[in-house]
């Protein structure tokens, strides 16, 4: 944005008092948002469009696949009217187009029931184990981060930074998977001291969300604590320091908020990976979310419901990414400049 | 040094050998592992279903008797080429994907970087879980589905490697010789981002292996009789209470598995390069190594120190004994004194590498001192221990320090909070960079008016309307509105008022400006000289005013001080200096090196040798004399 004003609110009639509403229509804040609405609207188009044609590609017949090889001619005919595999392509995409807007997505082969109704009911399960999940990791990945980097600043503490880096490496590779199977292993087999199986009350939620964050906080950590190392050794933070406050106000204040634009950039992949991560999670711990319901889906060619599941965690991952980008613009005025 | 010595280097160290030792053993199990174990962990055992640890079966045997160890031992080269085969379909695609913006050009090309682009947002495992939808259950088709999954990412970086390098010279010549637009991208970019992306491979391969452990956990990989370790944890998960060995002992693997492919990404991200050197304190050592082997005598310190000021005595009141005819006044009625200032940094041994070797000065009340001197003389340093700046591990003693009536020596009791305040308000500081020096995140005047709000026992309203009359008082234009605005917002020498500012808040006694325009063109550079001589005439603060520019200094200041290689050589009022009146060899050559109308114009401009020792041309000086 190379010809944009600096500044962006000169036209403002009161110089000593900009008025919201002028500033906010000359502003490029208003401008980037409606490019990252619009960046959102066409992922949104890719992402129904390929779970459309994700049962298009199944390389031979659909039909046959999902009523199986056995199946007699009949049976799979059924199935085919059943997908709506009878009709042309394009009119099987207006009309998958018209479910999804009208929240009709067809029935569960499987299940028996409307696809939506399953979404519906088991979505909620999921969504609360992705949030705390990974509002849990953000927090603690910036106030850990935060710590080590202040701790080890200008080559500190050689011990704590050995340590720290080697920890957090070590935990960054465990997939969330194996950290459920061991979080079993050490709170269900050794001592029986948290529930490992269901969604029962809040201490069923414990392991799941620890299983989901460790990794991803672990890395989050890294990451955040080579910004902060980064962001103290700028000028400003002499500045800063030149001026003379508390530790807490120099880090709250002058540091925090340099950190947290980088930090997000950089964490909005890690987020969306959360989400993908609950499948497996899900799976370890029983948890009464989508996350089983797709594996089985996949296996028993359920694909209906396939197409509601891909579509469900593709948007929630656009959800996650969306906010990081206002959580960006709110925190960072140069946000909007750069983005370009 | 080379790639392959810099792979060398890093290979002796301790994590380059854990990564050789590691990669050894992984590739070892995948070659030989299925032949030397292979029948044997296809054995079955009716006789020990499911049994936990035994002096037969170490960790136990599986739901058939099979040995769980052994088994872990052979699934190594299932899962291992798995995820190799993986990482090389993905990592080849993405490459393609990412160079085809380039070579295409134009929309079809846009459109390929949006379509990475959007193809990134969605989390690699689930875009595998989908391509799972399409290929069926199977390794290879996880194995498919993996590397599709890889390609946006590989492609998104490919791309912002290539597309940095893509404005370089050398492309440019490419495209006037006329060579085709794949020929470049093959020749001259592919080659140039070659180190990272090799990096990132081994990075990727380890994701890889999780994600393809993780497919068949689900039952999406890997099908019934093969087995690789993300099948073995699932079965082993569904006999956890039994025997959680059998989930545990595939679990450990993986993670071994995944931590040897990081170590290796690690290690040849330091040997090719990728790595980050640019930490504060490298620099030093860098600078104190190109000291030490330029300077070999400044180790032995008595033959440098006679031509110094830190042999000074006790006591003495100007900043150097031989070079004392500049106006200092007495410490009583400095603003500012300072005596035998050290300032050291720890070398490679832990030995500490003086930068600034006893330095002892006075800043009079109302004086504008300079100091001058090259790059890594201690001019910055000198000023950032007054300011009390200085962190460890550089360390900072001195036998004597005041700054406007208060002792800055440590004493036992610590550093007491009463001279944070009187730091506060009476000392200013302004940097070398505006750009740099003020928070991009804070708006300006809340940056201004924080000292009131800190120092001054001002409330927020109360230091807002100071601060905004310290803008006006630094002639920015609309300082109420220009409050408000971040600095991203300001020009470079607007900035630098605004910084000037801030040091007004209180009543400052002194402003410390660490080259305050070296990095602003000549006209604003004016200008801010100027703001400073006004607030210097007006208000009576005294000025420390460093710079490597001698004709700006002798302009601006009263006073000169000349440091070289961490020692003051010369405490000289501006007037000598200006008249060319200067004892000590080095500021005669900084002197001669300023150019004036009557230099000649045809004889090349004069400057300082390299390598020229003038503390030891000043040392044989004074022997000369003393006799």
């Amino acid at each position: 944005m190379a010809g944009q004003s600096p500044t962006p609110i000169r036209s403002a009639p009161d110089p000593a008092r900009p008025t919201r509403a002028s500033s906010l229509v000359t502003h490029p804040m208003t401008t980037y948002l409606l490019r990252r609405f619009g960046y959102i609207l066409i992922s949104l188009f890719v992402l129904v469009t390929i779970s459309f044609l994700l049962v298009q590609l199944i390389p031979g017949d659909p039909a046959r696949a999902s009523a199986g090889e056995s199946a007699p001619p009949e049976a799979v005919e059924a199935r085919r009217i059943e997908l709506g595999l009878d009709k042309p392509l394009v009119i099987q995409y207006l009309v998958f187009w018209r479910g999804l807007l009208a929240g009709d997505l067809g029935d569960s082969i499987s299940l028996r029931i409307p696809v939506i109704d399953v979404i519906t009911g088991r979505a909620p399960a999921t969504l609360e184990l992705a949030f705390i999940a990974v509002a849990i990791a953000l927090v603690s990945a910036v106030c850990l981060g935060l710590m080590f980097g202040a701790l080890t600043r200008s080559g500190r503490r050689y011990g704590t930074e050995v340590g720290f880096t080697s920890v957090t490496a070590v935990v960054a590779v465990i997939p969330e998977f194996l950290a459920g199977i061991i979080l079993v292993y050490l709170f269900a087999v050794s001592v029986e001291l948290l529930p490992v199986a269901g969604r029962t009350g809040p201490a069923s939620y414990v392991l799941p969300v620890i299983a989901l964050a460790i990794g991803p906080c672990a890395a989050l950590t890294r990451i955040v604590r080579a910004e902060t190392l980064t962001v103290l050794r700028q000028d400003y933070i002499r500045t800063a320091r030149s001026k003379r406050m508390s530790p807490v106000r120099l880090y709250a204040r002058h540091v925090l908020p340099n950190l947290l634009t980088s930090t997000l950039t950089i964490s909005g992949l890690l987020l969306g990976g959360m989400i993908a991560g609950t499948v497996l999670v899900e799976s370890i711990f029983a948890w009464p979310g989508l996350g089983g319901v797709i594996v089985d889906s996949i296996q028993g060619k359920d694909y209906p419901l396939i197409q509601a599941i891909v579509i469900f965690y593709g948007l929630v991952v656009l959800l996650i990414n969306l906010v990081v980008d206002v959580a960006l613009i709110l925190l960072d005025p140069r946000t909007t400049l750069d983005a370009s | 040094m080379t790639t392959s010595r810099r792979l060398l280097a890093a290979l002796r160290t301790p994590l380059g050998a854990l990564a050789v030792l590691a990669c050894t053993a992984l590739l070892f199990l995948v070659v030989f592992g299925p032949l030397l174990w292979g029948s044997s962990a296809a054995a079955t055992d009716t006789t020990a279903i499911a049994q936990g640890t035994s002096p037969e079966h170490p960790f136990g045997t599986d739901g058939s008797g099979r040995d769980i160890l052994l088994r872990t031992l052979v699934a190594a080269r299932l899962s291992v080429t798995m995820a190799l085969a993986a990482t090389a379909v993905g990592v080849c695609a993405g490459i393609i994907v990412g160079l085809l913006p380039l070579i295409l050009g134009g929309r079809i090309g846009r459109w390929i970087v949006a379509g990475i682009n959007i193809g990134v947002a969605f989390p690699g495992l689930l875009l595998a879980i989908s391509f799972s939808v399409i290929l069926g259950q199977s390794g290879l088709a996880a194995t498919l589905a993996i590397a599709l999954a890889m390609v946006p990412s590989y492609g998104r970086l490919t791309h912002n490697l290539a597309a940095s390098v893509w404005g370089r010279d050398f492309i440019s010549a490419a495209h006037v010789l006329g060579v085709p637009v794949w020929k470049t991208v093959l020749r001259h970019v592919l080659p140039n981002v070659r180190d990272p992306l090799i990096v990132n491979a081994a990075v990727t391969a380890g994701n890889a292996l999780v994600s393809f452990a993780g497919l068949s956990f689900l039952g999406l990989g890997i099908q019934v009789p093969q087995y690789d370790w993300g099948r073995m944890l699932s079965e082993g998960m569904s006999r956890m209470f039994v025997n959680p060995a059998a989930a545990l002992v595939p679990g450990v693997a993986i993670i071994l598995a995944g931590l040897t492919f990081v170590l290796l990404g690690e290690v040849l991200g330091v040997a090719l390069g990728t790595g980050s050197h640019g930490s504060v304190i490298a620099r030093f050592h860098r600078r104190l190594r190109a000291r030490g082997a330029a300077d070999p005598t400044a180790a032995s310190a008595p033959v440098t120190d006679t031509a110094g000021v830190s042999a000074d005595t006790p006591g003495a009141s100007t900043a150097s004994p031989r070079h004392g005819k500049g106006t200092s006044s007495h410490p009583e009625t400095a603003v500012c004194s300072v005596r035998n200032l050290r300032v050291s940094a720890p070398g490679p041994k832990g030995e500490p590498n003086d930068l600034v070797r006893g330095v002892s000065f006075d800043i009079g009340r109302g004086e504008i001192v300079g100091i001058v001197g090259e790059s890594g003389s201690g001019k910055s340093l000198t000023l950032m221990s007054l300011a009390g700046l200085i962190e460890s591990p550089l360390h900072v003693s001195a036998d004597a320090a005041h700054f406007d009536g208060e002792d800055l020596t440590l004493r036992a009791d610590g550093h007491p909070r009463r001279l944070d305040r009187h730091f506060g308000e009476k000392l200013a500081m302004v940097f070398q960079d505006p750009m740099s020096s003020l928070n991009p995140a804070l708006h300006v005047g809340a940056q201004v008016a924080e000292t009131g709000r800190l120092h001054l026992g001002l409330n927020r309203a109360q230091a807002r309307d100071r601060a905004i009359g310290r803008l006006e008082d630094v002639r920015i234009p609309e300082a109420r509105r220009r409050f408000g605005q971040y600095p991203h917002e300001f020009s470079g020498g607007m900035r630098q008022r605004a910084m000037i500012a801030a040091g007004l808040m209180g009543m400052p006694s002194l402003i410390l400006a660490d080259e305050p325009t070296t990095a602003l063109d000549v006209t604003v550079q004016a200008e801010i000289l100027a703001l400073l001589r006004r607030i210097n005439t007006e208000v009576g603060t005294s000025i420390v005013f460093v710079s490597h520019d001698i004709a700006v200094v002798t302009s601006l200041c009263t006073r000169v001080l000349v440091m070289y290689r961490g020692h003051l050589v010369e405490n000289v009022s501006a007037e000598d200096l200006r008249a060319g009146r200067a004892d000590h060899p080095y500021t005669r050559a900084l002197l001669a090196t300023v150019p004036t109308m009557s230099t000649p114009r045809e004889a090349p401009l004069a400057s300082i040798p390299d390598g020229a020792d003038f503390l030891a041309e000043a040392s044989a000086l004074v022997e000369k004399e003393a006799p």
